[in-house]
């Protein structure tokens, strides 16, 4: 399909390649192994939980140790290396420019250098699997002092210096889409036309840009601790063991939102495109955003309200956290009103959209009392904030980044995905999903630790709740059978020879300039074979008097 | 390169910037947050530390020389905007006059540093002494791979390279050493505040 009036080199093609397409498929496709390889790390953790706890340690499939660094490998592996390259790596790179009609991101050879860094520090991290007679980082994605510092092995380090090509990396992609969102838009391509992903993608953008430095000298510090014996967090130097959780959840606070806002943008053109009527409250969608993302800068301290930080300090962050859910209330909210009359078209990136705004919903109600200090002293580092933020990022931004896939995949290869498997896929993982994260809930209401590599075996209090281990590990290997389904659905589709019709590149019927503007998939380096103008806003669908039911952001 | 991006040289009306100039405001938003933490934590440990001024004491901070060093910095940057408005008034050979001070000025920085740096181990006094020479060496050690990355990157356009897309894209090649030259008054800043509150205070 290239109209390239010349000869890429291979390489310059596929592998360095300076194409924001190609880049945003390296991004999804490595994301995607990042997030095959953590969720087998996790069903590890879940057969040992399950299986091994009963029957004293020496049958135990793993040590305690490698449990340990099982679990934090998992986090660090499905937020920094999965979740994230994937919904601004992947969907930013090779959906901004096109829903803003730029022929590349702004800085295309920052754009590939920002790959091969994320690249970089995923080798790294994969590499600490295989130190001889060591294990890899082994405490906690949070890598909290002094446990991180003295933790044995050089694991830990190779996680630090993975860490830092990882915030390099984000450095770059983030510069790179807000450049592109603020200078690139085609000619009235308004503030207030934009889709609402792209906004999502502005805001999150912004959030990576400035809270990730923190961590960078936070793992600056750590890491010349550990090598060369400073004490930046070590007590008995005079160093401060807060001021690193401090550090840390300065950065890993927005980390949140950059989880979920791009996953509200995503459901947001799903759900738009599939009811045929316009978003309800869009301009409210996009304020709550940005002061969403204002706010995410000053509640890192509510995960630090047993630290014994004072209660002055408690109520302040208490009281942010309060404030910052009523933005995601307001977007979720929005969303829901939309369905409210529309003739909704349930294919599967709806289903997996609709399914998002429930799950999403109730990840971000029980976090409620964790903001709270005092319901927080009986739920902290429990299953219950386990279960928590699983619900916002499992059956929420990793079912978004689903429903993105099937819907932005005819726009990628021309071909749509098959809805019978689609289908198949969409409800095993909804009923293992919730199979899997709502009994952590029962579970940590009663107390239950989230860090025991025996499951709370030896938990008195727990003991009513135990035979839910069981239960939650047999729905995470169904969910994994159900995977099976995307997996080949996926490939097949690649490699199946007929493309959807030739003449209808927009078979979602959408108006947005990505569909109406581009051949699916789309033209070599360039995108556009004419830049279009925009007239129109980004969700006019079913406006009355036309002949179609959507009309198109550049029909003037 | 065969697509042209929009906004790569010129002006975009409502913006009144091209790329770059967004991009390299950007990354000194960035920038302020990293050394922002650096300095946070500087206080957060000077603050904690009953014996952080004794170690201030004996560390005998070289501050003539650091006030040398303090000229040398601010005589850079004046050069370098000397240097941007030569080749604003299409004068290529005073650019390179202008932009070789500069060079020569951030050099001398670093010799200047290099005999900072060994005085202090030539006393004993290491990172991992006490967490006042930790907070010294870092802060001012990353403030002095900024520099380096300065360096590498204004002879880049003061060697015959520059020459070269000067006399293709001139205008292009005005908006490079404006957009190094943001970022050169950046550093330039970071060691005005580092100055004071490292060695003063």
């Amino acid at each position: 399909m290239s109209h390239d009036n010349h000869q890429e080199s291979f390489i310059r093609k596929y592998i360095f390649s300076i194409d924001h397409k190609w880049i945003g498929i390296q991004y999804g496709v490595t994301s995607m192994i990042f997030l095959l390889f953590g969720f087998v790390l996790m069903m590890i953790m879940r057969y040992q939980l399950a299986y091994n706890t009963n029957t004293g340690l020496e049958k135990d499939l793993i040590s305690p140790d490698m449990y340990n660094a099982l679990g934090a490998m998992h986090g660090t592996i499905m937020v920094f290396l999965g979740v994230v390259p994937m919904v601004v790596g992947a969907f930013g790179n090779y959906l901004v420019p096109l829903q803003v009609g730029a022929p590349d991101m702004a800085f295309p050879k920052l754009n590939m250098a920002s790959y091969w860094l994320y690249f970089t520090g995923g080798v790294i991290m994969l590499a600490s699997f295989f130190i001889p007679d060591a294990l890899p980082a082994h405490s906690g994605w949070t890598s909290y002092v002094p446990l991180a510092t003295l933790s044995s092995g050089p694991g830990q380090t190779f996680w630090l210096c993975g860490m830092i090509f990882l915030i390099a990396s984000s450095l770059l992609g983030s510069t790179n889409i807000i450049v592109t969102i603020f200078q690139l838009r085609v000619p009235g391509l308004t503030w207030m036309r934009l889709p609402f992903f792209i906004w999502a993608q502005l805001v999150t953008s912004f959030l990576l840009l400035l809270a990730f430095p923190p961590l960078q000298a936070a793992a600056i510090f750590q890491l010349s601790d550990r090598l060369i014996d400073t004490g930046f967090f070590n007590p008995y130097a005079g160093g401060s063991v807060l001021l690193y959780q401090h550090l840390f959840w300065f950065l890993a606070h927005p980390e949140v939102y950059v989880l979920i806002l791009p996953a509200l943008g995503i459901v947001a053109e799903v759900i738009a495109n599939n009811i045929r009527k316009p978003l309800w409250g869009y301009k409210s969608m996009v304020y709550s955003s940005v002061w969403l993302g204002f706010m995410s800068f000053i509640v890192w301290a509510h995960h630090m309200f047993l630290t014994g930080m004072g209660t002055t300090m408690s109520s302040f962050f208490m009281i942010t956290t309060m404030i910052i859910s009523i933005p995601s209330v307001v977007i979720l909210s929005a969303l829901f009103l939309s369905l409210w009359g529309g003739s909704i078209r349930f294919n599967t990136p709806m289903l997996f959209a609709l399914s998002f705004l429930p799950m999403f919903g109730i990840g971000g109600l029980t976090g409620l009392p964790l903001g709270l200090a005092t319901a927080d002293i009986h739920l902290h580092d429990t299953y219950y904030v386990i279960g928590h933020f699983h619900y916002v990022v499992a059956p929420g931004t990793i079912f978004a980044i689903f429903a993105g896939i099937y819907f932005w995949f005819p726009k990628i290869t021309g071909k749509t995905m098959n809805e019978i498997l689609g289908k198949i896929h969409f409800y095993g993982s909804f009923v293992c999903m919730n199979g899997i994260f709502m009994p952590m809930f029962l579970q940590g209401l009663t107390g239950l630790s989230r860090r025991m590599a025996n499951g709370g075996y030896d938990y008195a209090h727990a003991k009513d709740v135990l035979y839910l281990n069981e239960i939650m590990s047999i729905s995470a290997f169904l969910l994994f059978v159900f995977q099976l389904f995307f997996i080949f659905n996926f490939f097949w589709t690649i490699f199946r020879k007929k493309y959807d019709s030739e003449s209808d590149t927009n078979p979602w019927k959408a108006t947005t300039i990505e569909w109406t503007d581009t051949t699916s998939p789309p033209l070599g380096h360039g995108n556009f074979e004419v830049i279009p103008s925009v007239y129109r806003g980004a969700y006019e669908y079913s406006v009355e008097g036309h002949e179609k039911d959507y009309c198109p952001q550049t029909e003037e | 390169m065969d697509i042209e991006i929009p906004y790569n040289v010129e002006e975009r009306k409502d913006t009144g910037l091209y790329n770059s100039k967004l991009g390299i405001w950007l990354f000194l938003a960035s920038e302020i947050m990293l050394f922002g933490a650096l300095f946070s934590t500087y206080i957060i440990l000077r603050t904690g530390d009953p014996f952080w001024m004794m170690h201030v004491k004996e560390a005998h901070l070289n501050i003539p020389l650091a006030t040398i060093n303090t000229a040398v910095l601010i005589l850079s940057s004046v050069t370098f905007v000397m240097s941007w408005v030569s080749l604003k008034l299409k004068d290529l050979s005073k650019f390179k006059f202008y932009m070789g001070i500069t060079l020569l000025c951030s050099i001398i920085f670093l010799v200047i540093k290099y005999f900072e740096y060994t005085s202090k181990f030539d006393a004993g006094h290491y990172p991992w002494t006490h967490n006042f020479y930790a907070v010294y060496f870092t802060m001012t050690g990353l403030h002095g791979l900024h520099i380096i990355g300065g360096i590498i990157v204004n002879a880049y356009f003061w060697l015959p390279v520059g020459n070269k897309m000067w006399n293709t894209e001139p205008e292009r090649f005005t908006n490079r050493i404006e957009v190094a030259g943001l970022y050169w008054h950046f550093v330039d800043l970071v060691w005005i505040f580092l100055f004071p509150s490292i060695y003063l205070l």
